[in-house]
């Protein structure tokens, strides 16, 4: 009975190859990630492929999941910030979704559970340092030194500025951290609940007699966790994308 | 006392920084559902505002469970 919490989480190579003395391993994550992107693109051009006019049921969700996107970064962003950025935002909010859906899946009598990529900080942190080098990169490029301006919100007399100015450049590289952990710690916090939960079935079972009765409370828990979890999949993958969509909003149009 | 045991008490310690989020995250989304009774119909187009201000929120008990499990896991003991 594997009933470590935290074992869920290791990798296991499938395919083990090495790039200049680099382990580069095609692993369980690889293969979630990779997994999770094919068949997201699948599914769109699956449901697209009609085009009709009046739409059917898949084409619907395609078309609901991209005008959801659509609405969000014009609400943040604006209509220059939807025509330079929708495939991003949209990509790492799908890219998001199916590794958070797919690691839903548990695993059952010795088949290995899908592993979940978000479930790792190096992918989470790699997501979040793309989004601020796009908005640092994007902001100097389009503004120039009026990026600066970030920092001293206007409309703020000059001796206030002197409070703001450096709390503004904290809150401005604290962001990358908070937006990796964020996805990170709540994917990981959720799947060590479950498996703590799910692990006292068995241990009341193997305790016997009433304590097996008993079983049914965690049981219990069990799902309705599940179903929690569920909306926590789907809301960090909303909260990373809508976060994503108002720091673009700053290197699109700083100084507020 | 031992390296470990600090540890230990450190991370349950951490954990006490989640309070402090779950505050925050309560009167969140109860101001939120006071100004949804009185104006239902403006509730739908702050949505984003709502999640927005939790997640910045959420993000500090967050700070605070990665202490601890920074403890748990990473310090050497």
């Amino acid at each position: 009975m594997a009933d470590n919490p935290i074992e869920q989480f290791g990798i296991h190579p499938i395919a083990e190859f090495s790039v200049a003395g680099y382990d580069a391993s095609f692993t369980n994550a690889s293969l979630a990630m990779v997994g999770g992107a094919v068949l997201a693109a699948w599914f769109f051009n699956w449901a697209m492929k009609p085009a009709a006019m009046v739409p059917n049921r898949a084409q619907v969700v395609a078309e609901g999941a991209y005008g959801f996107i659509h609405g969000m970064l014009k609400d943040a962003a604006g209509t220059e910030g939807v025509k330079k950025f929708l495939p991003f935002v949209f990509t790492l909010f799908l890219f998001i979704f199916m590794a958070n859906m797919l690691g839903m899946f548990p695993g059952v009598f010795g088949v290995h559970h899908i592993f979940t990529p978000t479930s790792q900080i190096v992918v989470t942190a790699a997501l979040a340092m793309m989004v601020f080098l796009t908005v640092i990169v994007v902001g100097f490029a389009k503004n120039g030194l009026k990026f600066f301006k970030l920092f001293a919100p206007s409309g703020v007399p000059w001796y206030l500025l002197l409070i703001v100015t450096p709390i503004e450049i904290i809150s401005f590289f604290s962001r990358p951290l908070s937006h990796a952990v964020r996805l990170w710690a709540n994917i990981l916090a959720g799947h060590i609940l479950l498996k703590v939960f799910a692990g006292f079935v068995p241990a009341l079972i193997a305790a016997g007699g009433f304590y097996g009765l008993l079983s049914v409370l965690p049981l219990a828990m069990t799902v309705m966790l599940y179903g929690l979890e569920f909306l926590v999949a789907f809301l960090q993958a909303y909260v990373f994308a809508i976060l994503t969509c108002i720091y673009l909003n700053d290197a699109l149009h700083p100084g507020h | 006392m031992d390296a470990t045991a600090a540890a230990y008490i450190g991370a349950g310690l951490a954990c006490l920084g989640m309070l402090g989020a779950a505050i925050g995250v309560g009167i969140i989304f109860g101001n939120f559902l006071q100004g949804a009774m009185r104006n239902p119909s403006a509730a739908p187009g702050q949505f984003g505002n709502l999640i927005f201000g939790f997640a910045v929120t959420e993000a500090l008990g967050i700070f605070s469970l990665l202490i601890a499990i920074l403890l748990l896991f990473v310090v050497p003991k």
